[in-house]
């Protein structure tokens, strides 16, 4: 039961010809081209396919169509230009080495920009960083790096950690 | 970085192995007109920092800074054979044939460089080569003159490691710019005009036989371009995902179940790979469906493909295979039952690409898992406090069903064709090879009389094969936890009872530069909940590298790990960062194992096939790692991924009954095994 649904994404209004049951993952990797969204599990459970929604973070891979309505799809793509701690966040991630084989990192990265973001300059604790993390899973057991890089994008000129 | 030509030590050796096996210089690197360097060493990216670590043996012997070489992902089609991607040897068997084939490549284009710039002392620099006079010439200009096909001679003698600039040096890594900006990159990311997509229905248990499928049903659904079923395979290839789901959901089978009887005890159960990413393939055959190329994210492109033939039952030739990135691999996963999937669904349509991407229930359910194993130790104190003998029995299947390891394709498709075979029961890798149930079986601690033997189970309730470690999981846990019971008997500290058993003195310092840098003695801080401290070392493979660990951790309802101390000796480190980036990791993987993972499965199927049934370790219960390198500049090179694996999984189970005064056998380490340990006392 094919219709057209139009969404905003990454700031360009799109028509996308789909069944309105269709998550918006399925559009974004399989019909708009846009695979920073990795497909993890289908069941929201693991955070690879994050997106913001009106700068919320929320997964993708059981959002249906239908449900965006108005509303603004931001992803890994456009991050750098919507979200002020995008450009931010990835060289911290650099600086930290925080990754190794990287799946879960796009999504990661998505949740950090909301959570910095929306403390809007105020400190941001190690306790709050973990805490917006846990709807992510990593298996690479990278998660110490990822944590010290969001604080390290979070506070500029704060103490993220002792050096090596 | 600068060489006289004809002053350069030359030295007549035998060739490393890997690099006799492929002698051809051009096999392994070309240098390019445009400034770069391609490299084929034949090991794949997999989450292990593997391309920036050759990337940097590369820069390091041609001089060229390590931005220009590119590590050209394993294929078939090109380079050296190097078997699987597996077991923490890629530094070990690739980083000397390396350094060799540039060491000679060098060589050769310094020569050509001396007779256009004359003779004279040479400099490099970024593969810009100069003589005293100014005068200058780039390998870039000099390539095309500079034939590679001929064979390594083994008379060009490598950089002595004191004089490296880049390697031993924390080069970050070439491959996370991608992945941080959400850049394609893994198989799941390949794209072709006109791709199809292509899914799989798994049966429903284990045994189940296909007896009819809907597939008019399927065919009907929209974009659906072919159903497949074969024997109790069945698939569907649509326009695009959504349509292969609906079709092969479509086909509605009906299962029988075959009679079987199984039983199994053990202490460490059965563990998932649990990888972020779902395995994945793309293939596509010729128009006449003659040859299939396939792109995986296997271990090992020559065994799948030899495999894959097999199953086809058509000569190698006619299938290619080339490595493209996955999320994380720990071992021998479903990457190779996904390329199968994919060659099969793509025969239906020739000259059409076909992606297969498993489902997260598929994945955590039908992907081969770590052996469940079972470990009896005995051993005795003698009058004086040491150890006089020691005994070990370890029970399980085996640890590798990799494609090659079995007499028949180890490919799951396989098992369901019409026509196919069963996965046979796993195999054990070989002694010379570190074992399997074995890995680690025999302490390395000085003990008169020991005898390790292990019992490997045919009866296979579950299809196993290689996870990160193999054996030496339980076995480390099993020995080091031992060893921590007998210190107790012999009134010993644990380090001081360990340190009385071992004279190799790598293993001594590992384990002295943890205990000084954890704090190994000092009481532990007060707290609400009963908190300890426990200690695990392990020479990995009694060949590998050295690594011991201290944990502290607080028994709340659940068993919280606070800190993890770790110190490592992997020989010369390559890249620093690289090497506490994988020990790390290792440790925090074990940990997850260690507290929480089970799978679970009835009669019938495997029932923890969800995030919800299957938990991980997460960003909240992840504690803080620390990890010391031993530095060994002058020792060759080990590999870090599994090292800090069994002492990780020790070390905890030792803090455990520091912190409770009880000892808990069978893992994962949960409240309920931790209250049973209790009522067994």
């Amino acid at each position: 039961m094919t219709s057209d649904v139009t969404i905003s994404v990454n700031g360009v209004e799109r028509v996308v010809r789909c069944d309105p049951e269709s998550s918006v993952l399925q559009v974004l990797r399989g019909q708009l081209g846009l695979l920073g969204s990795r497909f993890g599990c289908g069941l929201g459970a693991c955070g690879a396919c994050m997106v913001l929604l009106d700068g919320r973070p929320v997964t993708s891979c059981d959002t249906p169509m239908w449900s965006v309505g108005s509303a603004h799809i931001t992803t890994i793509e456009a991050l750098a230009e919507v979200a002020t701690s995008g450009v931010a966040l990835a060289a911290a991630f650099e600086a930290e080495q925080a990754g190794q084989c990287g799946y879960c990192l796009s999504g990661i990265l998505v949740t950090a920009s909301a959570l910095i973001d929306e403390a809007a300059g105020g400190e941001l604790g190690e306790t709050a960083v973990r805490a917006a993390l846990d709807r992510h899973l990593c298996r690479c057991g990278t998660h110490g790096r990822i944590v010290r890089a969001v604080l390290r994008a979070a506070n500029p000129d704060g103490p993220t950690r002792d050096p090596t | 970085m600068s060489v006289t030509p004809a002053s350069a030590r030359t030295v007549t050796g035998s060739l490393p192995p890997a690099l006799a096996a492929c002698p051809r210089l051009s096999q392994w690197v070309r240098v390019r007109p445009d400034g770069t360097v391609e490299v084929w060493a034949g090991k794949a990216e997999l989450g292990q920092g593997i391309l920036t670590a050759l990337a940097q043996v590369v820069a390091e012997e041609l001089d060229v800074d390590v931005t220009r070489v590119r590590v050209v992902a394993p294929t078939t089609s090109h380079g050296p054979d190097a078997g699987y991607t597996a077991g923490s040897l890629s530094v070990q068997q690739c980083a000397p044939a390396l350094r060799q084939v540039c060491a000679q490549v060098r060589g050769q284009l310094l020569a050509a460089a001396a007779e256009r710039l004359g003779s004279g002392k040479l400099t490099v620099d970024d593969g810009t080569v100069r003589a005293p006079s100014g005068d200058q010439v780039s390998y870039w200009e000099l390539a095309p003159e500079v034939s590679l096909e001929t064979d390594a001679d083994g008379r060009s003698a490598p950089k002595d490691p004191g004089t490296y600039t880049v390697v031993g040096t924390s080069v970050p890594r070439l491959d996370l710019a991608d992945k941080l900006a959400g850049r394609p990159r893994f198989v799941h990311d390949l794209r072709w005009d006109g791709m199809l997509y292509g899914r799989v229905l798994r049966p429903p248990s284990l045994g189940a036989v296909l007896t009819s499928a809907d597939t008019a049903a399927a065919a009907a659904g929209q974009g659906v371009v072919g159903v497949l079923v074969d024997g109790s395979f069945v698939g569907a290839v649509a326009a695009d995902e959504a349509g292969a789901l609906a079709a092969v959901q479509a086909t509605a089978p009906t299962p029988a179940r075959p009679a079987r009887t199984l039983a199994a005890t053990f202490t460490r159960p059965f563990l998932a790979h649990a990888s972020i990413a779902p395995s994945a393939s793309v293939a596509r055959w010729d128009h006449e469906g003659r040859s299939v190329e396939v792109w995986t994210h296997s271990q090992g492109v020559h065994p799948l493909r030899r495999d894959i033939a097999r199953a086809l039952g058509v000569a190698p030739e006619h299938v290619t295979v080339h490595h493209a990135e996955g999320a994380g691999c720990y071992g021998h996963n479903a990457a190779d039952d996904a390329a199968y999937d994919a060659v099969l669904l793509a025969r239906t349509v020739p000259g059409r690409h076909v992606q297969v991407v498993w489902s997260r229930r598929d994945e955590l359910g039908w992907a081969p898992f770590g052996p469940a194993m079972r470990v009896d130790l005995t051993a005795e104190v003698g009058d004086d406090g040491r150890l006089s003998r020691w005994t070990h029995d370890g029970w399980g299947n085996g640890h590798t069903s990799r494609p090659g390891a079995l007499d028949s394709p180890s490919l799951l498709a396989f098992a369901h064709q019409k026509g196919g075979r069963p996965i046979p029961a796993a195999e054990d890798p070989p002694p010379e090879r570190g074992g399997g149930l074995g890995r680690n079986a025999v302490p390395g601690y000085e003990i008169p009389i020991v005898r390790a033997q292990t019992h490997r189970l045919l009866a296979m309730p579950l299809r196993t094969s290689a996870l990160r470690s193999l054996g030496a999981h339980l076995n480390v846990f099993a020995i080091e936890s031992f060893m921590d019971e007998l210190a107790q008997v012999a009134g010993a500290d644990p380090l001081d009872f360990r340190l009385a058993h071992l004279g190799d003195e790598r293993a001594r310092a590992v384990l002295e530069a943890v205990a000084t840098a954890a704090g190994w003695g000092t009481p532990m801080p007060a707290g609400e909940h009963p908190a300890g401290r426990g200690l695990g070392f392990a020479r990995y493979k009694g060949s590998g590298a050295w690594c011991a660990v201290v944990a502290e951790v607080i028994a709340e309802q659940q068993l919280q790990v606070r800190r993890l101390t770790i110190a490592v000796d992997v020989g010369l480190v390559l890249n620093p960062d690289g090497v506490v980036n994988q020990i790390e990791g290792g440790a925090v993987q074990a940990a997850s194992w260690t507290l929480k993972e089970r799978v679970r499965f009835d009669r019938r199927r495997v029932l923890s096939d969800t995030w919800e049934t299957y938990p991980i370790m997460s960003f909240g219960e992840v504690p803080p790692v620390d990890v010391l390198i031993v530095p060994r500049p002058d020792q060759p090179p080990l590999g870090a991924g599994e090292a800090s694996i069994g002492p990780t999984a020790a070390a905890i189970g030792n803090a455990l009954f520091a912190a409770l005064g009880v000892r808990v056998r069978d893992l994962p380490l949960t409240p309920e095994a931790i209250i049973a340990a209790i009522d067994g006392q």
